[in-house]
């Protein structure tokens, strides 16, 4: 649960403003976007998550380097993605 | 992959190193702490030890929220699991933190109603789906984790759930790190600051560690270069006599941190009088939790729980090593009693834990090097 995972927000979820669904390494989940209410928030745009929820907007570059740290991690990250593909935030 | 090179280059390493070794004043050592365990992970994992001078030592610190969870809480969570109708939910890091009678998982296996959950939204979901059961939330973490637990309270006072509760284990790193500044033990230089709590409490917390003690500070990301460069930006600091709070990691971290995510747990949480650390002892308001508002959310109003302090088993040292007194491999038990399969101690339970991550990546520091070498 330490990890903060970079994920590609792909839609808003429809009459829900504070949830997104997002892209984590091919894993598509809703998560929480409400911590970044002070901030616009595209789709295409790359976040930090942690726990289920957006903690900070990042840049692309950000994104893929935090990804090849977490895949160099190994099961960490593995354990990390299966929790995340199990949840079902709504 | 140009966009992870620039994090990478082996070439931009060796040079930071021999930037940093020409910092270094003749006859004098250095002593700098992560504090984060995501750092000490990065640390081992790309052995970057190895490429510092031999007059800079890392010391590893007490940001690793499974870590610092005491016996006591372990237990009394198990209490809570047990009572009727209670489902217990956590995190999968918590499940295999050892009490006086063993994890969750061996509760679970005992068959106690324990569910691990990615998300404490997760658990929320479990508590709408269960209505006749009770569904208390296992929170741990640090800044970094609280504004979670805070807005999945926030909701469901929303929605009126009658059935889900926390118990609130969350700390906060600012007073641990004053503890650590103020132990008799250990002489530090200067800290590599937290990252994803920086992206909550922001930089401004740590500015008395410059002014009242005279160290720099610098909040550093997770890659191999991020880390070599904050050593870069505290030995410059040292080297010209300057104490102040840097911040490396400005690609993700606001100075002034997340104010939405402040906010949420300010509505929900406050201080506790005390809290107790593993190894570290009773820290003076370290720790959060429910406010009285949100009673009707916190496990510890709606339970009995037990609050016996357990004394960690003798042969741990997981508070010499979270302190930065002991090195991992110098724990009487690691390794040996002690491994990730069968813990003893918390450092060796969660990957981000100095032990796990020295076990796990088995570096030789330049301290093995030397005893193997004159051995």
């Amino acid at each position: 649960m330490c990890l903060g995972i970079p994920g590609e927000v792909i839609e808003f979820v429809p009459d829900q403003p504070d949830l997104a669904k997002v892209d984590v390494s091919g894993v598509k989940r809703v998560i929480n976007i409400g911590l970044l209410a002070d901030e616009t928030l595209e789709p295409g745009e790359w976040v930090l998550i942690h726990v289920g929820f957006a903690l900070s907007k990042i840049d692309e570059a950000e994104a893929a380097a935090a990804l090849q740290f977490l895949e160099g991690i190994g099961q960490a990250y593995e354990d990390e993605l299966a929790a995340l593909a199990e949840s079902r935030i709504e | 992959m140009k966009f992870v090179d620039e994090f990478r280059d082996a070439d931009k390493a060796h040079a930071l190193a021999a930037k940093i070794a020409a910092l270094c004043e003749p006859g004098r050592q250095y002593k700098l702490m992560e504090v984060c365990g995501g750092h000490t992970h990065t640390i081992y994992k790309h052995g970057l030890e190895d490429y510092l001078p031999e007059q800079v030592t890392l010391v590893h610190g007490p940001g690793c929220p499974v870590c610092v969870i005491p016996m006591g809480r372990v237990d009394d969570a198990m209490a809570l699991a047990s009572e009727p109708d209670v489902i217990m939910t956590s995190f999968g890091d918590m499940m295999r933190v050892p009490g006086s009678n063993g994890s969750f998982f061996d509760a679970k296996a005992r068959g106690t109603d324990i569910r691990m959950v990615y998300s404490p939204l997760d658990s929320l979901k479990i508590a709408r789906q269960n209505p006749d059961k009770r569904v208390v939330f296992m929170a741990i973490g640090f800044e970094t984790t609280a504004p979670s637990t805070a807005i999945t309270m926030l909701r469901a006072a929303a929605e009126g759930l009658q059935n889900f509760s926390i118990f609130c284990n969350h700390v906060t790193i600012i007073p641990a790190i004053k503890a650590i500044l103020d132990s008799p033990d250990l002489r530090l230089d200067g800290f590599i600051g937290p990252g994803h709590v920086s992206t909550v409490i922001g930089c401004r917390p740590y500015e008395f560690i410059a002014r009242d003690y005279g160290k720099p500070v610098v909040v550093a990301g997770f890659e191999p270069l991020d880390i070599l460069q904050s050593i870069y930006m505290l030995m410059l600091q040292l080297a010209e006599g300057q104490a102040t709070v840097a911040n490396q990691y400005s690609r993700v971290v606001p100075w002034d941190g997340n104010v939405v995510a402040l906010r949420a747990i300010g509505q929900t949480m406050e201080l506790r009088p005390y809290f107790e650390w593993r190894g570290l002892g009773f820290i003076s308001h370290s720790a959060l939790k429910v406010r009285d508002e949100y009673a009707s959310f916190d496990a510890e109003q709606l339970f009995a729980v037990p609050g016996v302090r357990v004394a960690d088993p003798k042969a741990c040292q997981c508070g010499e090593v979270l302190k930065g007194v002991l090195k991992p491999w110098e724990c009487k038990v690691f390794g040996t009693a002690c491994t990730p399969e069968t813990p003893i101690g918390t450092c060796m339970v969660s990957p981000e834990g100095a032990c796990a991550a020295y076990y796990n990546y088995g570096r030789l520091t330049r301290q093995r090097v030397k005893e193997v070498s004159t051995s």
